[in-house]
């Protein structure tokens, strides 16, 4: 590694580096980060679950939208799967079934960007631990 | 660059690491590997989470996930279930306690809710031998600042705005002391950083260091830039060795980036840093005595002034701050004075770490807001008091500081209250006591240990709490008058007035808070010759109930001094001339016979 040899070399270090850092900083604060949980079971690994995590993760990056995905369990829609279920800061989570790359596209684009909702909305019926 | 879509964060404090955590980050790479999982999951090892009681600690972004207690061989259950399936090791969840809940992530945890973490900001978050990572996290920017931004009277007016007091105990503004340090005209001058954390049961300073040694580095270059020292020295105890290893590679690392050495940042501003190691003793943590310590001279403190500020290290002007207080400076340059002073009191704004230990349910290292009550600490982050006995006494300020009661738990922590209450803030420790502690064994407890560290350089210190410690003594074996009492106020008081450092001037609190606050406990040993609690041995008596007692011989079997007499389907007894009071007999028994009285 050269010198840090002015202020601006260390910002643009600091630049850099902060992509390393950015999944530390949004966990410290949650609440304030749009949080999307794929199921990614056998269920949901076998319909394309994992293609789209990634596709999430990528997507939600290169459009600048503050978010966490993360992957949670079988959530009990084995018929709809991949099913992914997204917390808007502030908001109530909601469920879409049958997520393929082309839905989530559509997720991010109507209901994170504008908060339109879009069709594949399954009716939450559990709570989780997290929500007391 | 790599982007991993997880971390797994592992505490490699020397708690956790004691219990292996270098195992467990081992087997999870292992484990990571073996699933090609590599490039997906990023395995790093932070500094100490807080949570000492329940560590090993191995914690999972981006969901917060806390698992506890966790083993070198969980590590393939957590990525075979929770990275790959997405499903939580539920037996490896922290469970609340009162709740009898699992609580899946840190962010909803008692523990974690009141906490406001400054100084350890990057605790358990980065990687400490990692300066990378401590630079994405805003490091180095403060130091960026100073240097082209801001001259050294401007920052020394940050640092006085901010209201930020030392935090090893004095409390004495930090801003103002720099302000001393920097008037003084040499050739040479010093900024020392006081890492000799002496405190029983206070490890915050080494918690810092090994967590996040770029942040005193960073702070102790400003201190340097203010002041014009070119050279600052970290004097650290031998017995630190994991912070002293991650300082070396800090420094190392600082070093090969310039962010220490010659000309940092193109400023033209010069600042390194070398370690010196202290013995560890208790009176270094004293700035004279540690100073001479690092001179190579007997650790005993001198006359102030002059001041460390105008004659320290080598004669020349030296500017000596405690880790913590270091640890909190390059926050105060980068979210402002300003965001600073709001948080905590108005005379003691910021934040304290504290070391929880003793009979509490949560031990390990918290920060809290300054102005947060004794009983928030205790109950909703302490998580109250172990196997739900009573609360009875808190010790804060380590050695020095006095045991506060019932009464003070609503007491809002900070430097005047503390002292107002007859206690001290002192570096952080708070120690918790329950109903079984003999406060009388606890004074004598502590001044063993003020006996044990004082210098010897004056009288009333070294003779005076030798004669307290004998006083307390003599009680503990039931042989103390009342008379003693007086003896005890009196003598301490004069200990108080006439020592010559901090170490004399507080060494007697613990004797004076457990007389005001538990009287009737000192006049039950003098008078009644007996100790309520039950701690003191020479106090109590193992006796078998003869109408318990069935005869099978089972504690004479075990008696290590052959004093229990009584033939088999017979009922025993106990020559109390002979026992030793080591309660075998008492743990042996299988028919609850043996009390003590």
């Amino acid at each position: 590694m050269a010198k840090v040899k002015s202020l601006a070399d260390l910002k643009k270090i600091k630049e850099e580096l902060h992509a390393k850092m950015d999944l530390r900083e949004k966990s410290n604060d949650p609440e304030a980060q749009v949080q999307i949980k794929v199921g990614m079971a056998t269920c949901g690994i076998a319909s394309g679950a994992k293609e789209v995590m990634e596709f999430l993760i990528e997507a939600t990056a290169k459009r600048g939208i503050n978010s966490i995905v993360t992957q949670t369990g079988c959530m009990g829609y084995c018929y709809a799967e991949p099913t992914i279920e997204v917390t808007m800061p502030g908001k109530e989570p909601v469920v879409f079934g049958d997520v393929d790359l082309k839905k989530a596209d559509e997720v991010i684009e109507k209901y994170i960007k504008q908060g339109e909702l879009v069709d594949g909305i399954i009716p939450v019926n559990y709570k989780t631990i997290d929500n007391n | 660059m790599e982007k991993y879509k997880m971390h797994i964060l592992i505490c490699g404090g020397t708690g956790c690491r004691a219990s292996a955590s270098e195992a467990i980050q081992n087997n999870l790479q292992d484990a990571l590997k073996a699933k090609g999982l590599e490039e997906e999951v990023q395995v790093v090892m932070t500094g100490c989470f807080g949570f000492c009681e329940k560590g090993p600690i191995v914690k999972i972004l981006p969901d917060n996930t806390f698992y506890i207690e966790v083993k070198p061989e969980d590590a393939e259950e957590i990525i075979e279930e929770h990275i790959i399936k997405g499903r939580k090791v539920m037996r490896l969840l922290y469970t609340d306690p009162e709740k009898k809940e699992v609580v899946s992530d840190s962010k909803h945890m008692g523990f974690y809710k009141k906490q406001i973490r400054i100084a350890l900001r990057n605790c358990g978050f980065i990687n400490p031998e990692n300066i990378d990572e401590y630079i994405a996290t805003e490091g180095y920017a403060a130091l960026g600042k100073c240097l082209t931004e801001m001259t050294p009277q401007s920052v020394i007016n940050e640092i006085k705005d901010s209201g930020l007091r030392g935090r090893g105990g004095g409390g004495f503004p930090t801003g103002l002391k720099w302000e001393f340090a920097s008037k003084n005209d040499a050739d040479q001058k010093y900024v020392v950083c006081n890492a000799d954390e002496g405190d029983p049961g206070a490890f915050m300073d080494r918690s810092i260091l090994e967590g996040d040694p770029h942040s005193v580095l960073e702070a102790m270059a400003i201190c340097g830039y203010t002041m014009g020292a070119d050279k600052g020295v970290i004097y650290i105890r031998a017995e630190y060795p994991l912070a002293i290893e991650r300082l070396k590679v800090a420094i190392a690392q600082a070093r090969e980036y310039g962010l220490l050495g010659n000309d940092i940042l193109g400023s033209g501003f010069n600042f390194d840093v070398e370690m010196r190691y202290g013995a560890g003793a208790f009176v270094c943590g004293e700035e004279t005595a540690l100073i001479h310590s690092m001179e190579g001279l007997r650790g005993e403190p001198t006359v102030k002034p002059p001041f460390p500020a105008e004659s320290g290290y080598n004669g020349k002007p030296t500017n000596v701050n405690n880790v913590e207080t270091f640890a909190n400076i390059p926050v105060i340059i980068n979210k402002g004075a300003g965001w600073f002073n709001k948080i905590g009191t108005e005379k003691s704004t910021g934040t304290k770490v504290f070391a929880l230990a003793g009979k509490i349910n949560n031990v390990g290292l918290i920060e809290v807001p300054m102005g947060t009550t004794l009983r928030e600490v205790i109950y909703e982050i302490g998580g109250g008091i172990k196997d739900g006995k009573k609360f009875k006494a808190v010790q804060t300020g380590g050695p020095s500081g006095g045991c506060l009661t019932e009464k003070h738990l609503d007491t809002p922590i900070d430097f005047d209250n503390l002292l107002a209450v007859g206690s001290m803030m002192g570096s952080g420790g708070m120690i918790v006591m329950d109903e079984d502690d003999c406060m009388v064994s606890v004074a004598k407890f502590y001044l063993d240990f003020t006996v044990e560290e004082s210098c010897g350089k004056c009288t009333p210190c070294r003779v005076g709490n030798k004669r307290l410690y004998e006083l307390l003594d003599k009680i503990t074996e039931g042989k103390g008058t009342k008379e003693d009492l007086d003896l005890l106020r009196n003598l301490s008081t004069v200990i108080k007035d006439t020592s010559l450092c901090g170490l004399g001037q507080t060494s007697p609190n613990p004797v004076l808070s457990t007389i005001e606050n538990f009287y009737d406990e000192y006049i039950a040993h003098v008078e009644e010759h007996k100790c309520p609690s039950g701690q003191c041995k020479a106090l109590m008596q193992y006796v078998i109930d003869p109408e318990l007692c069935v005869g099978c011989t089972l504690c004479a079997r075990n008696c290590p001094v052959d004093c229990i007499a009584g033939d088999r389907k017979e009922a025993h007894i106990i020559d109390t001339a002979k026992c030793i009071k080591c309660g075998a007999c008492m743990e042996k028994c299988k028919f609850n016979a043996i009390s003590i009285q």
